[in-house]
């Protein structure tokens, strides 16, 4: 393990060890202050785990700062966006190939979720009147002016295709408004995943190109949940079917977020954010056992399709406290990148002493 | 008018290497100004003559009109941090300089120097009790400390170091800044263009154009730029834009009272810091070392870089920050490859169940 910077230099005054320890237990949080000491990390259940980790940090303060977005804001924001993108496909899709009703329950809960995600996001600005100064550039380099571009048209698309839809008008100008927003929507539920990753925040960093499967299978489970809950079972057969693909994604490479990236990996099992995403895990698994069992019936439709969206909303909670939490610890910011140096240099020091 | 932002350069074509990261010999030139543009300004912060009076806090609040805030950043609260005689605390919206106190202490019967891995068997050693004669190592001429910090050099030559009865005891301070990024994850990812690239080749925000989004403050992979409580917008050091246009030297570097602050020019900066750098080695202090000078860093080298006398992380820093752009294409991809995923299985679904329904 990487080894505190030495020469016998000791923080002084800081608390002893058990103090530390007591508070972090109090706190609940993985591990509060490192403080220039090694202590021994433990996980939720008290038991050891396997890293001893020992890093030093000022007074056990953050290092970077956590994002200031706000919660349930962005989650709801992530979610809504995500069965938005793809119950817009489905909805072009099943046009083409003559499920009227299937198409129309797509395309509403398309339109009412993109419409909703956009307000959660005006919401959540800190100057909420200056919301069109997100279209003021296009900037390559900036996941969120991106992902603007993105939302703008796909938003515009859905939530007028939704309103034509309601109001009966125009049905060409309902084709016309599916096949752009179709045209967006699988950008639109997988370049969150990007926005998370793009930030120095050390969970979301490190896992950053397996969030867009995450995100896009939580996308496909949400967006088939909610097509199947509203549409006839007759002919919801494809929402069942991307849901259960769906929700398969969404498992299988969370399993590898929550576990491949060492000391990262951690907040995604801990506290808050572990909880969130147990429960995301059997909410999605039983909505997609379910499905197969009884998605053909009215009453198994409705309750596994609210199974998979409620696994999907959780699975985006999850993520989003886990990113937190990893940037209120020093530990998950200092430690890798010790690490980093570590391997670069053969030694943790950058003198030798 | 919407246009395709300059601070984006690698998309631009003007030049294919080193635009998301590494060194970058001219920012300025890089975000679109002409060739006579002044040349890149920055801060030495000489942190081994710092007494931590806290000038540079005071003249930088004082100039930007600056709200109070406690340690954590509240707004309008009075209140001890109670880890030290620092209760700024940290960077962050309402404080632009910073001064980290770290007070350390170490037994003065230090383990003789000992070949092997640094810090090696540091411990349990220094505590036995034959040990504890209370005298640093007798012969100064000891060649090649490789396992511990010279301690007779540094008392010597470093006025934070004190001793009492068998402890030694050191006080590290040092004026933390925004870094003016060569590379500035911030500035990377602004969607509104509120942050830019000055012509002297810092960052600042622009207040009528922040719109609160809050991006910039994940991004910072030093976390720097923060958002005001009550304002909803982000705040950050401007390397005294205001001041520099007008020739002044910026707020807090005339304050310093050590010359612990240094402004300006960066090149005649990093030349004054490696000559430093190399007295104070000379004298004995090993431990000292540059930071945010490498410009082969992961932000391409800071514009407000510092000599430390610890590692990075004891003062707060990050040890091997990285901008996140970095890993922006390959990001992209991947999110490419999830939405075809997305399109995929969803077009399997409606046409796999065609016949039945
Ligand atoms: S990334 Fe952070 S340190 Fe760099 S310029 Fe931006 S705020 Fe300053
Ligand atoms: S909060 Fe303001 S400065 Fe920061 S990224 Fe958003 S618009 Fe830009
Ligand atoms: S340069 Fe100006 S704005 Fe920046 S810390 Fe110094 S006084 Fe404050």
């Amino acid at each position: 393990m990487t080894a505190s910077p030495g020469a016998g230099w000791r923080r002084a005054d800081g608390p002893a060890a058990h103090d530390r320890e007591k508070r972090r237990r109090r706190r609940g949080n993985g591990h509060g202050s490192g403080g220039g000491v090694g202590f021994r990390a433990a996980a939720a259940d008290g038991a050891p785990v396997v890293q001893d980790v020992e890093f030093s940090s000022y007074y056990g303060r953050p290092v970077i700062k956590a994002p200031v977005w706000k919660t349930p804001d962005v989650p709801l924001y992530l979610f809504l966006g995500g069965a938005a993108g793809t119950s817009a496909i489905l909805g072009a899709f099943s046009e083409l190939t003559g499920r009227p009703v299937l198409a129309r329950v797509s395309r509403l809960v398309s339109g009412g979720g993109s419409v909703l995600s956009v307000g959660w996001l005006i919401h959540d600005l800190g100057r909420p009147e200056r919301f069109l100064n997100m279209l003021r550039v296009l900037k390559p380099t900036s996941p969120l002016s991106v992902g603007s571009w993105i939302l703008a048209p796909f938003s515009a698309a859905t939530g007028a295709t939704a309103a034509v839809e309601l109001l009966g008008w125009f049905p060409r100008l309902k084709q016309f408004g599916g096949a752009v927003a179709a045209l967006f929507g699988a950008p639109m539920a997988t370049y969150t995943a990007v926005l998370f990753a793009n930030t120095a925040v050390p969970s979301w960093k490190e896992p950053g190109k397996q969030l867009p499967f995450v995100f896009a299978g939580s996308a496909l489970a949400a967006g088939g949940g909610l097509t199947m809950v509203f549409a006839p079972v007759e002919e919801a057969a494809p929402s069942r079917a991307m849901a259960v693909a769906g929700a398969a994604v969404e498992l299988a490479v969370m399993q590898k977020v929550e576990h491949d990236h060492g000391i990262v990996s951690e907040p995604y099992r801990e506290d808050k954010a572990g909880k969130y995403l147990k429960a995301a895990r059997t909410c999605t698994a039983a909505g997609a056992g379910l499905t197969l069992l009884a998605g053909r019936r009215r009453l198994g439709a409705v309750a596994s399709g609210a199974l998979l969206a409620a696994g999907s909303l959780l699975t985006r909670f999850g993520v989003y406290e886990a990113g937190m939490a990893s940037a209120k610890d020093p530990k998950y910011t200092v430690v890798p990148q010790r690490e980093r140096l570590v391997e670069q240099d053969g030694h943790a020091r950058s003198v030798v002493r | 008018m919407t246009s395709v932002s300059s601070a984006s350069p690698v998309f631009s074509g003007r030049d294919r290497q080193n635009r998301l990261f590494g060194p970058l010999p001219d920012v300025s030139g890089e975000a679109g100004y002409e060739a006579d543009h002044p040349q890149r300004i920055g801060f030495f912060t000489d942190t081994s003559v710092c007494i931590g009076c806290k000038a540079c806090e005071v003249a930088c609040k004082e100039w930007n009109m600056l709200p109070m805030d406690d340690a954590d950043g509240v707004r309008d609260a009075m209140g001890l941090s109670g880890m030290s005689y620092d209760n700024t605390g940290m960077l962050g919206a309402n404080s632009w300089r910073h001064v980290a106190f770290v007070e350390q202490s170490r037994p003065v019967d230090l383990p003789m120097p000992q070949v092997g891995p640094p810090g090696a068997g540091r411990f349990g050693e220094s505590q036995a009790p034959g040990h504890a004669d209370g005298d640093l190592p007798a012969d100064g001429t000891t060649p090649a400390y490789t396992g511990v910090l010279n301690a007779e050099a540094l008392t010597e030559f470093d006025p934070q170091t004190g001793r009492s009865a068998d402890r030694e005891v050191r006080w590290l301070m040092s004026s933390d800044v925004c870094k003016h990024c060569t590379h500035a994850g911030c500035l990377d990812v602004c969607p509104t263009g509120a942050l830019f690239r000055t012509e002297f080749g810092t960052v600042v925000v622009q207040g009528d154009i922040c719109n609160g989004c809050g991006y910039c403050v994940p991004a910072c992979p030093y976390g720097v730029i923060d958002k005001r409580e009550g304002d909803g917008r982000v705040f950050k050091c401007t390397l005294c834009y205001d001041r520099t246009l007008d020739g002044l030297m910026p707020a807090c570097a005339t304050a310093c009272p050590t010359q612990s602050i240094q402004f300006g020019n960066l090149d005649e900066l990093q030349a004054r810091a490696d000559a430093r750098l190399a007295t104070l080695r000379e004298q004995g202090v090993e431990s000292a070392r540059l930071y945010g000078r490498d410009e082969n860093d992961g932000v391409g080298g800071a514009g407000a870089f510092f000599l430390l006398l610890d590692e990075p992380e004891v003062y707060g820093l990050p040890p091997d920050p990285v901008v996140p752009t970095r890993d922006l294409p390959s990001l992209w991809k991947s999110a490419g490859a999830a939405a075809a995923m997305i399109v995929g299985v969803i077009g399997t679904a409606v046409l796999g169940s065609r016949g039945r329904k």
